[in-house]
């Protein structure tokens, strides 16, 4: 049997990370970001009925790019953690941060010990409660790299030119339609077409709402939103 | 490391139900084991009903739980919401069957978010008998749990109602029903006072009076307790959702109630 050629491991990872940030980079882009009574996740995803946006639990929300079957099995898998922590435990016991952190070893476990990683990222995001809890914004890396964001995260293919847009404009407190209309002016940012409510996937995560603070924007109420519906 | 523990739980994409989950992760936290031929007096629930009215359905129950001949707890909740259109009333082992109120609960919601939908009402009555017959070996041995299912069916745009037994037969009623140890008297109480298209007023009065007899007859049960101001509970479901009626709301109904009986001397 021939002896299989060394690849050394740096440059191992190094290919790895390439191939992963090619196949997000050619995938559409997801904005988050807080605004006076939550936290808005925008996607650009044409489709109506396949989520990039989804529901985990009460007060925590998930999104992802690239690879729609990677991110899709990531997101069940986020579900079944938080409700069986919090039928073991408490509804309050399920936090972000212990979601954040089970995407990050798996995701990172893949990444070293798979032939091929995931072509992911995702984003766990918790709404703090009104008495003045913070959110929390995960972002996690096909790599397993784990970053906490503060205010606005980007992630996809334009996420660079996207952070650099939110920045310059992000505002503390804004309502949820300014919000709206700025998340969609950075997902714009690098394209020359407006977007509409058709090209979008809108959710929130809405502190006044009871026990579960996940609410999607239908099509309808996000144009009147938008202002462009006549 | 193997392959599955590698990803942990982050296999098996096709399966939407969190029981099965739990059997396959975590089975020691399934309810449904327990009970022997000499399982002491543990705590009941008593009676729950649930009737139709013109907008859904109205489920009710008193508060008391006993232990033997011991009253257990006064204020013991017994209708939970399932999710936004149904409702469980618990009657029999009150520990089961709150574990298991609790399950369902879980199970609908995992279910929905996974799915990105909702379960028929069908689909939902028939998961809840399928868990009452996991819990078949505990009620033989004492621990039954038998609860009435509730909701408002979508699709058709009315309220519908389901009874069980401890072996997890479903049983599907057309206008009212009532569960546990004062159900036949509560049974008995609103065969008289059932009517087609009740208004919400006349139904909340139909219930209530139908606990109030319940109360009299089967030592069980609670009535309105005018003392600590603890009264049973009421809970709409219509089409816009699971509803809870106000204590206030319920008080006076019962105040007028028992005025009622009060004046025409008759005891009911």
């Amino acid at each position: 049997m021939p002896l299989p050629y060394y690849v050394s491991p740096e440059q191992m990872m190094k290919d790895k990370a390439e191939y992963a940030r090619k196949g997000i980079a050619r995938g559409r882009s997801i904005v988050t970001l807080e605004y006076r009574e939550g936290i808005l996740l925008v996607a650009e995803n044409p489709s109506s009925l396949l989520h990039k946006i989804s529901e985990i639990y009460d007060r925590i929300a998930f999104a992802g790019v690239g690879k729609y079957n990677e991110f899709e099995n990531l997101r069940i898998a986020g579900i079944r953690h938080a409700d069986v922590k919090g039928y073991s435990y408490s509804r309050g016991d399920v936090t972000a941060k212990a979601l954040a952190n089970a995407y990050s070893q798996a995701l990172g476990n893949i990444f070293t010990q798979d032939i091929k990683p995931f072509e992911v990222e995702v984003l766990v995001a918790e709404v703090g409660d009104a008495n003045g809890a913070k959110s929390e914004i995960y972002h996690i890396l096909y790599d397993g790299t784990i970053e906490d964001e503060r205010n606005y995260a980007a992630m996809g293919g334009q996420a660079d030119e996207i952070r650099r847009f939110l920045k310059d404009h992000y505002q503390h407190s804004m309502g949820l339609e300014d919000a709206l209309q700025l998340g969609v002016r950075a997902l714009s940012v690098t394209q020359n077409k407006t977007l509409s409510e058709r090209d979008l996937e809108v959710a929130v995560l809405d502190r006044t709402k009871e026990r579960r603070k996940f609410r999607r924007i239908p099509s309808e109420a996000l144009g009147q939103l938008l202002g462009t519906a006549k | 490391m193997s392959e599955d523990h590698r990803l942990f739980e982050f296999y098996d994409y096709a399966n939407s139900s969190f029981v099965e989950l739990l059997r396959r992760q975590s089975p020691h936290l399934l309810p449904g084991v327990g009970g022997g031929p000499d399982t002491p007096e543990v705590t009941h629930g008593t009676t729950v009903l649930a009737v139709r009215y013109r907008d859904g359905v109205i489920m009710a129950g008193d508060r008391q739980a006993t232990a033997g001949y011991q009253v257990a707890s006064r204020r013991i909740e017994k209708i939970f919401k399932a999710d936004d259109l149904s409702g469980v009333g618990i009657a029999g082992a009150a520990g089961p069957a709150m574990e298991m109120a609790k399950l369902f609960q879980t199970e609908l919601e995992h279910y929905e978010k996974v799915e990105g939908d909702n379960l028929s009402l069908e689909g939902k009555a028939n998961k809840l008998g399928q868990m009452i017959r996991m819990n078949l070996q505990a009620a033989m041995m004492g621990l039954a749990v038998v609860p009435i299912f509730a909701g408002f069916d979508e699709k058709a745009g009315v309220g519908r109602l389901f009874k069980y037994d401890i072996t997890g037969g479903r049983y599907e009623e057309r206008d009212f029903d009532a569960q546990g140890s004062g159900s036949k008297d509560a049974r008995d109480s609103l065969k008289k006072l059932w009517k087609r298209d009740m208004p919400r007023d006349e139904a909340m009065r139909t219930s209530l009076e139908a606990l109030i007899d319940a109360a009299d007859e089967d030592v069980g049960t609670g009535g309105p307790d005018l003392v600590r101001g603890i009264f049973p509970s009421v809970k709409t479901i219509t089409r816009s959702g699971f509803g809870e009626v106000s204590d206030d709301e319920i008080r006076r109904v019962c105040e007028a109630i028992l005025a009622a009986r009060t004046a025409a001397g008759n005891g009911g």
